[in-house]
């Protein structure tokens, strides 16, 4: 077990794509870290290698340089720790909503109990969709399957791939809503990637800004009022966004607004 | 839905039947036998236990030909199109020898395998062994590296990958490939019955013919046509149980 307080440390990773003089650097030196029952964004423009971050954070691609640690133990392959959130949600399209929910469970021959997916459902409001396949639901509703999908695994680190990318802004509002419903009563910790700097401010109570000139992380910013449902509407999140947006906009001015 | 289906049939054999009765016509009964002969020699012939030998073994032929085809080919081809460092091992050797026409390797495959039912089963199953296992790998090929990353980050293992991720993705592309097979197998049947057998359809046909009775040799088009429909449909009826998602 971890003599340190994190839940996720990650320091000095990197990766580098492509064999010999074709080598490209996509991340270099990123150390963050995540505790218990917190939430991480990581935000920067696209093709800045936030997704490849996630990846390597999940145990799904190895990093070049670098180690992540997880409750104190080495990651080298997905663990039963972490669920991830795919941006194309990452349901399996031959199978029906009620067996993509449980194939997690069914893989890692967790016992799921009647009433536990009773109540997933019901808190992410799928409960009459078991016989429909993904391509017969809207993105909203599949990416409500695959949160219920990681929740059933109990992780105690959710990773979310810019996960509500794809919907309208009602939609994903009702979904980060969702989320942090999920995040207060069900105790995990949650790192997303995205590239929308209202999301970041509204979910990350830390925020990672990623310098794609760099290829690591140009700065990474405190916002404490975040992850509840209420912060929308507060004036902290207004001025968070306007200072985030300014460190997007100009990455090596080192005094931010507000 | 289905009722349709049988009714596209039905008026696809009426239209059939009226233009082979035109030609027919056209051309004389000598030549080309019109439809009423031959379905009253038809029904004479499905009395005769002759016929039915003749259609068995050429049924057993085509079926056990192309689940020789399926139990090497399928296996083989998900193998390919998963794993990269295999493909590029063996995708020169799949790319030189698929354009050979193995129709010509009979003589040889005759000599290894025998005249019987084993020398002609291997070369129809060797024909559509390549048809399938390349259209197998290719699906395989198509996979969206999300899923697999879903699946990984879920828990699942090897043996969950081939099951729940590349199996799946496959079987469309492997029933379609199994019903252009048919057509082939059944074309490829018909010449490998018409060397050195004593049954099967394709001997039964090349014999009415070399008889002159072309009635009789009409019978022997229209079962071995029958076989091939019944498994085209057989493959149709599978494709739509086994992947119900495709067809919503």
């Amino acid at each position: 077990m971890a003599s340190s307080p994190d839940l996720l440390a990650v320091t000095g990773l990197g990766k580098t794509f492509g064999p010999g003089t074709h080598q490209k650097e996509v991340l270099r030196d990123v150390h963050f870290h995540i505790g218990y029952n917190d939430s991480l964004a990581i935000v920067g423009p696209s093709g800045c290698g936030k997704t490849t971050l996630l990846l390597m954070t999940a145990g799904l691609l190895p990093p070049t340089t670098g180690e992540i640690h997880l409750e104190g133990e080495a990651i080298q392959g997905p663990s039963r720790k972490m669920a991830v959130v795919f941006q194309a949600y990452g349901l399996f399209p031959w199978k029906r909503v009620a067996e993509n929910i449980l194939l997690g469970a069914q893989f890692q021959k967790l016992h799921v109990s009647q009433e536990a997916l009773m109540a997933i459902k019901r808190e992410l409001d799928i409960e009459n969709l078991d016989h429909l396949y993904p391509h017969q639901l809207s993105g909203g509703q599949r990416q409500r399957v695959a949160l219920a999908r990681a929740m059933l695994l109990r992780p105690s680190l959710l990773l979310l791939d810019e996960p509500f990318a794809a919907l309208d802004l009602i939609t994903r509002e009702h979904l980060q809503d969702h989320l942090l419903i999920l995040f207060k009563k069900r105790k995990f910790s949650f790192v997303i990637v995205t590239h929308n700097i209202e999301e970041a401010v509204f979910l990350g109570r830390r925020i990672v800004i990623m310098d794609p000139e760099t290829h690591g992380i140009g700065e990474i910013i405190d916002n404490p009022n975040a992850g509840t449902t209420g912060f929308r509407t507060a004036p902290d999140y207004f001025s968070k966004n306007m200072t985030l947006r300014h460190l997007i906009e100009h990455p090596h001015e080192k005094q931010p607004l507000a | 839905m289905k009722n349709s289906r049988w009714l596209d049939y039905a008026l696809t054999i009426i239209v059939l039947t009226i233009l082979w009765y035109g030609a027919s016509m056209l051309l004389g009964s000598q030549l080309l036998p019109d439809p009423l002969s031959v379905l009253r020699r038809l029904l004479h012939a499905v009395r005769e236990e002759i016929f039915w030998e003749h259609t068995a073994v050429s049924a057993w032929r085509l079926i056990a030909a192309l689940s020789l085809a399926f139990i090497t080919a399928v296996p083989f081809g998900l193998v390919l199109g998963s794993n990269e460092r295999l493909d590029r091992i063996f995708a020169p050797l799949i790319y030189l020898s698929y354009p050979i026409p193995k129709i010509v390797l009979l003589p040889i495959i005759l000599m290894l395998f025998g005249l019987g039912d084993l020398g002609k089963i291997i070369l129809i199953s060797l024909i559509i062994f390549f048809q399938l296992l390349i259209t197998t790998r290719d699906a395989v090929r198509s996979l969206d590296r999300e899923v697999v990353y879903a699946l990984q980050s879920l828990g699942g293992n090897r043996w969950h990958f081939y099951r729940h991720v590349v199996w799946p993705v496959a079987l469309p592309g492997i029933f379609t490939s199994l019903r252009i097979s048919t057509g082939t197998a059944v074309a490829v049947l018909f010449f490998v019955e018409s060397i050195s057998t004593s049954r099967g359809l394709g001997l039964y046909l090349i014999d009415a013919w070399g008889r002159a009775d072309y009635t009789t040799m009409f019978v022997g088009i229209i079962a071995l046509s029958a076989i091939g429909i019944v498994l085209y449909e057989a493959f149709d009826v599978m494709e739509r149980r086994l992947c119900a998602w495709k067809n919503l």
